[in-house]
């Protein structure tokens, strides 16, 4: 087999942009196995202990856990609501709609700064006290117009005549909507709320601005930073990465069996 | 936008959408009213509190409602530097960010369409940096180019940099950063884009005599073009705002501070919240007239 | 909630239906009664309202104005869930993420009927594809897909089946067969059906009535031979089959026809088959029932001649032979001559005489558009 170079340079190149994108990943992942101190600078030595006593280091399991929590709350939130938009529009008609498209558009265009500090400044102005509360308030706020994009995409490939066959074979609205509708929108939905925890888990900047004293494992990360960010970071952080890629990994294989299954046909 | 990427988008144009009614009111309200109270309404109260004056019976922090245009004047002038340097970081990160994915994505796109599995596996490898900690892989930058690390090293006994000479801290440094945190933005709206192509167009245009160059050009440059805009704002625009990089506990130092930056100083740290809120206000703005010129060139339905 | 279902068909009852969408006026009034037991086509072009009739039949739209009535009830008002009524879609709609069983026993435990699964069972019988109840419907086939939606509608027994165009997406010897079976199961039911088609092979073929239906109106309405005997505008002799039209002014009328008279011929149709006895008529023939000679036949009261005309095209169709043939001032007359074996003359560019039975004419009640003649 005769393989030019000119065919080559677009693999090679590819291979060349993947190895600078993982680069830091491969970096945090292996100095999350160092044998640190305070800081996690250099290397001293290789060993499992960050990852089998990870909670000993003070704060890092409590940040990690109120990114969890913060996340899973606003994830649900966001995902309820932002679904329901998605479906309204496109599914009826309605006026406004332009606006409606712009307001959904501007938070993913704001600077996070602008949103971090827009909010902090109203909840000064509320005297509302910043905590798990705000941040969570926060979040779904941002993520409410990264689900609708997804799961309006997943609506508007969504056949409607299904929806009137449920009709025409005795389902009421309601029916219809939970017997149907929703178990095929399923896919874009979940898909949406693992984008929505990805983002709430990984924001810094507007949870900086509008959490109180509470750490989020950004937050730890960030205020660990000046000094030296130990290596149970590290693991935390290898760890959720090792977690995502897994459960991609899972969902594609997933996705092809079931794409192969239905492939044999009768 | 760029996320028509993590779903296959095949809209069926058979669908008559219902009249109004009672259910989309119910569908629609909750969530936008929600943005309505925040975010709407914070960025109002920017607006306003951008306008207040020092409170003269108080201490620091304390600001009465006024209407100190005078506010603007001042953070403009105090702070016209770290504006230009963000537009101009932020401009050479984007076309750095462009140069770098156009060609990754238009392998996946193109290139590897007749392996679906390969494109996906791929496409994951994209997104994966989005799966560690934004703050934990710029650390890592900030690591592999410390000053004690063996590339400053190396740089420095071969030359390339004085002794003294280093990379992080550096405007260079700050724009690697912002580069490479950024390029998913930028490939998969790309992606989604030369994933449309129909490579028949590729075809004619060699059919019709023109060089590779010249097909990519004239034929896949324009068709791409929706893909490279969205890309490109989807990266400009969080770029100017960023503070992370910037910052000196990360991949900058007090040199190279951005308008994220000094916000987020005025507004955390020496609570001149006028100045900050300012400064957040024409941030927006700016924004605003770049998403004013793209709604007018292709309409709202695309953007989202 | 869950009604009575008869196990007999009921008859369905259109008054002044009027509907419009924004922009257009899909429907200008339609009037249309469809009896019980009825096998009932609503032919027309695509456009022409017929798929918007069926969708306010099942509910899926409201009319403008007008009323439904099935089985003497009112159901204007009702919802489609709430009406006696089921659907076979033209593109099947089988929920993709239910298998085969569970989507024919969707409407029966949407109604809370006992057994569901037993009773898709013997639907799914009746359509021969109880071997295939676990697949997914993406892994069957177009045809089993369409016996599919057909056991899944079928199973409710419903007072009325609609169908639209249900036979669209398959292949020819797979239609045929499947025109054969739902008549059949047709029958056999006794349940009214309401079959929506543009292929008018389909709609003679299975039907007992016939509606043509043109711009929001139905043209006409019969059994297909009367249909096809005697259309009485010009759409339907256009629509069904192919006509071959004269026009001229009514010269002459007889005890039982009238004549006009065309580039010096004279044309006559049976009053009792003609719309119109006065003015100016197009009186037309189906091509089929015309034959020619290269001699010019004698003339007769109950024949009709045209020509001489020269032969200027000739299509082979396996069962018939096509002849396009030129009359002046007449414009080209198309015969069809069954391929028996021998064949009268059939040479480009002969001169012939186009004849046929005055019995075989029909008067239009409409004009063609001008300059159209055949």
């Amino acid at each position: 087999m005769k393989i030019s170079l000119g065919k080559l340079t677009f693999p090679l190149y590819a291979i060349l942009a993947f190895i600078y994108l993982l680069i830091p990943i491969a970096y945090t992942f292996a100095f999350s196995f160092n044998d640190s101190l305070k800081t996690n600078l250099i290397w001293r030595g290789f060993t499992f202990d960050k990852w089998t006593n990870v909670c000993q280091r003070e704060g890092v399991c409590e940040a990690f856990g109120n990114s969890v929590l913060i996340g899973v709350v606003s994830t649900i939130a966001a995902t309820a609501l932002g679904t329901a938009i998605a479906i309204a529009l496109v599914r009826y008609r309605f006026k406004f709609r332009r606006s409606i498209n712009l307001l959904l558009f501007l938070p993913m265009a704001t600077p996070e700064v602008v949103l971090g500090a827009g909010l902090a400044s109203q909840f000064f102005n509320l005297g509302v006290q910043k905590g798990i509360g705000t941040i969570i308030v926060a979040h779904v706020m941002f993520c409410l117009s990264f689900v609708v994009v997804t799961v309006k995409a997943r609506v508007a490939s969504l056949d409607p005549v299904l929806e009137e066959a449920g009709k025409d074979l005795y389902a009421n609205p309601r029916q219809v909507f939970w017997k149907i509708t929703f178990p095929l929108l399923l896919p874009g939905i979940a898909a949406a709320a693992l984008l929505s925890f990805a983002l709430s888990f990984d924001d810094f900047i507007i949870t900086n601005f509008n959490a109180g004293a509470d750490m989020t494992f950004p937050r730890y990360v960030y205020t660990a930073a000046a000094r030296g960010v130990p290596a149970e970071a590290n693991v935390i952080g290898s760890a959720v990465f090792l977690a995502a890629i897994l459960l991609v990994l899972a969902t594609q294989i997933n996705g092809e069996r079931k794409r192969r299954m239905l492939m044999k046909k009768h | 936008m760029a996320f028509a990427a993590f779903s296959s988008t095949k809209s069926n144009g058979s669908s008559k959408p219902k009249k109004t009614g009672k259910v989309v009111i119910a569908l629609l309200a909750p969530g936008l009213a929600y943005l309505g109270a925040f975010f709407l309404t914070p960025l109002i109260a920017l607006i306003m509190v951008s306008l207040q004056a020092q409170d003269p019976y108080g201490g620091i922090g304390d600001y009465i409602p006024a209407f100190e245009i005078n506010n603007y004047v001042l953070v403009i002038s105090e702070y016209f530097p770290h504006m230009m340097r963000s537009f101009g970081y932020a401009l050479i990160a984007t076309i750095l960010a462009l140069m770098i994915s156009y060609p990754l994505a238009y392998f996946i796109g193109v290139k590897a369409r007749p392996y679906p599995l390969l494109q996906k596996l791929m496409l994951t490898l994209v997104i994966a940096p989005f799966f560690i900690s934004f703050l934990l892989r710029t650390l890592a930058w900030k690591q592999i180019f410390s000053n004690e690390s063996w590339i400053v090293t190396t740089l420095q006994q071969t030359g390339l940099l004085e002794s003294d000479q280093y990379v992080v801290g550096t405007p260079f440094m700050v724009i690697f950063g912002l580069t490479y945190n950024f390029i998913p933005f930028m490939t998969l709206p790309l992606y989604t884009s030369l994933e449309r192509l129909d490579t028949r167009y590729l075809e004619a245009g060699s059919d019709l005599y023109a060089s590779p160059s010249k097909v990519f050009r004239k034929v896949t440059l324009p068709l791409s073009m929706p893909g490279i805009i969205s890309g490109t704002l989807l990266t400009f625009i969080p770029i100017a705002g960023d503070y992370i990089n910037a910052s000196g506990d990360f991949l900058g130092s007090s040199s190279t501070a951005m308008l994220g930056n000094v916000i987020e100083a005025n507004y955390l740290q020496i609570n001149d919240y006028p100045s900050a809120s300012a400064l957040s206000v024409l941030l927006m703005g700016a924004i605003l007239i770049l998403v004013a010129g793209y709604v007018k060139k292709s309409g709202t339905e695309d953007l989202l | 909630m869950a009604k009575e279902f008869i196990a007999r068909g009921a008859d369905l009852e259109l008054k002044k239906i009027r509907k419009e969408f924004p922009g257009f006026t899909a429907i200008e009034e339609l009037d249309l009664h469809v009896p019980a037991g009825e096998f009932f086509a609503l032919l027309g072009p695509s456009g022409c309202g017929k798929t918007t009739t069926l969708r306010l039949v099942a509910g899926l739209e409201t009319p403008t104005s007008g009323q439904i009535f099935i089985g003497g009830e009112d159901e204007t008002e009702t919802k489609p869930h709430e009406r006696p009524v089921n659907t076979v879609f033209q593109s099947y709609a089988l929920f993709p993420h239910m298998n085969v069983l569970e989507n024919v026993a969707f409407g029966l435990r949407q109604r809370k009927i006992d057994e569901p699964l037993v009773k898709a069972k013997e639907a799914l019988n009746l359509v021969q594809l109880a071997h295939l109840a676990d697949r997914k419907p993406q892994q069957l086939s177009g045809g089993q897909q369409q016996r599919v939606a057909l056991a899944r509608a079928l199973v409710n027994r419903p007072s009325l089946l609609l169908l639209d165009e249900p036979l669209g997406a398959l292949d020819l010897k797979l239609r045929r067969e499947m025109q054969i079976e739902l008549k059949a199961i047709q029958m056999e039911v006794g349940l009214t059906f309401l079959h929506v088609t543009h292929d008018q092979e389909e709609a003679m073929d299975m039907a007992d009535t016939v509606a043509v239906m043109n711009k929001g109106r139905i043209e006409q309405m019969g059994a297909p031979e009367a249909l096809y005997d005697r259309p009485k505008t010009v759409f339907v002799s256009k629509f069904l089959g192919q006509s071959n039209l004269l026009v001229g002014n009514v010269e002459s009328t007889s005890a039982n026809s009238v004549s006009i008279e065309v580039a010096g011929n004279k044309i006559s149709v049976p009053k009792t088959r003609a719309e119109k006895h006065t003015g100016k008529i197009a009186i037309g023939f189906r091509p089929e029932k015309a034959t020619f000679t290269n001699k010019k036949p004698t003339a007769s009261s109950s024949t009709n001649i045209i020509g001489p005309g020269e032969i200027i095209d000739i299509r082979f169709t396996g069962v018939s032979n096509q002849y396009l043939i030129e009359v002046p001032a007449l414009g080209n007359i198309t015969v069809f001559a069954q391929n028996v074996g021998k064949s009268p003359v059939t040479e480009l560019g002969e001169k012939v005489w186009v004849s046929w039975s005055v019995e075989h004419s029909f008067g239009l009640s409409d004009l063609p558009n001008t300059g159209e003649v055949a």
